[in-house]
């Protein structure tokens, strides 16, 4: 439902660091989303094909990488996956867990063409 | 030739850093913010009107009301005896940082105790955009059910207090309290627990007092561990 606030998001920050970079064009965006984020990717690339145009990054390729939520229990340190309508360590019954992956929103890397000015730095 | 550039970076962390300078803020003027999610028709705007009526005697209380596109949920605070400040998301689901950080301009916060942040009704976006208040309250009714911690544990981790409200309508819904919280214990075992009814009045006492005693404990000591909500 928010997808437009996390595409601009990620298009302020692949812009920023592909400065950074003194890159030309991006042409790659590495994007992870966590289950429990609730971004729809299908939505996000939509969104920013719009927003994008115009900058360093448009027309880029997204790609996402999913990651699964994952809980771990304090008392016997089982790491498991939650199944529905029941969040307690399969392994102990614990009910003292915590949620150790699933709520990421990470930009990871860009594929970038670099500009004429870091390709001189290169060979220089 | 295209080549690989590793980044790590959140993509909200704009809104993580407008929210430290929320915090910021309100610590600079001493001021109490608690962040109050549910989703819709949860009873958050009447248990905000209930809050402000029981408080306002001994506090100076302040709304800052985050909705799609009315300012009914701010003339009801307001007419409750807060100072009220309503913000229009413009039909984003969630308050971020930035619209809070717009809110707080326009309240004179030093001369407040506690302001209360009305977030929009919907238990998946906003628990990801942080604003800045000292504490997260999670408003639950029991006609929604009794499954909502494991659907929504987004939203239903990191909660300071939980409310279950509507609980005038336990002998007609099926709920199972204890399944309820057993979700609700599995993701914050340290979190306050209120059962009450904005109805009937029941329970509300419990609330208001826990609300009273975090503001004073915050006066007192303003513990730095506290995590920006």
């Amino acid at each position: 439902m928010h997808e437009l606030s996390v595409t601009e998001a990620l298009l302020a920050l692949t812009i920023q660091h592909a400065q950074a970079a003194q890159a030309e064009r991006v042409s790659g965006v590495y994007v992870v989303i966590g289950q429990l984020s609730s971004v729809v990717d299908e939505s996000v690339q939509f969104y920013w094909d719009l927003i994008s145009a115009g900058t360093l990054a448009a027309g880029a390729q997204l790609h996402f990488r999913r990651v699964p939520a994952a809980f771990r229990c304090a008392d016997c340190r089982h790491e498991y996956a939650p199944a529905a309508e029941t969040l307690a360590c399969p392994a102990c019954g614990s009910v003292r867990v915590s949620l150790i992956a699933g709520e990421e929103l990470n930009l990871e890397a860009l594929d970038i063409e670099p500009g004429a000015e870091s390709l001189k730095e290169a060979v220089g | 030739m295209s080549q690989r550039v590793e980044v790590v970076a959140k993509l909200l962390s704009a809104n993580d850093r407008l929210a430290e300078a929320n915090r910021a803020s309100l610590d600079q003027a001493e001021l109490f913010a608690i962040n109050v999610l549910a989703s819709p028709g949860a009873g958050k705007t009447t248990l905000i009107e209930r809050t402000v009526r029981g408080l306002a005697p001994s506090l100076r209380l302040a709304v800052i009301d985050g909705d799609l596109a009315t300012t009914l949920d701010a003339d009801r605070a307001a007419a409750a005896g807060a100072q009220a400040v309503q913000i229009n998301t413009g039909g984003e689901c969630h308050l971020d940082a930035g619209m809070v950080r717009d809110g707080l301009a326009q309240l004179p916060l030093a001369a407040l105790d506690l302001l209360i942040i009305e977030n929009v009704g919907n238990l998946i976006c906003p628990a990801q955009f942080k604003l800045g208040a000292h504490r997260t309250v999670l408003v639950a009714s029991v006609p929604e059910g009794d499954d909502k911690p494991y659907k929504y544990p987004g939203s239903y981790r990191g909660v300071d207090a939980l409310i279950l409200n509507k609980i005038d309508l336990l002998p007609y819904v099926p709920f199972r309290g204890g399944h309820f919280w057993r979700g609700v214990e599995a993701l914050n075992p340290d979190a306050a627990r209120f059962e009450l009814s904005c109805q009937t009045g029941a329970g509300l006492e419990s609330w208001l007092a826990w609300l009273t005693s975090q503001v004073s404990a915050y006066r007192a000591r303003r513990p730095p561990e506290m995590a920006t909500a």
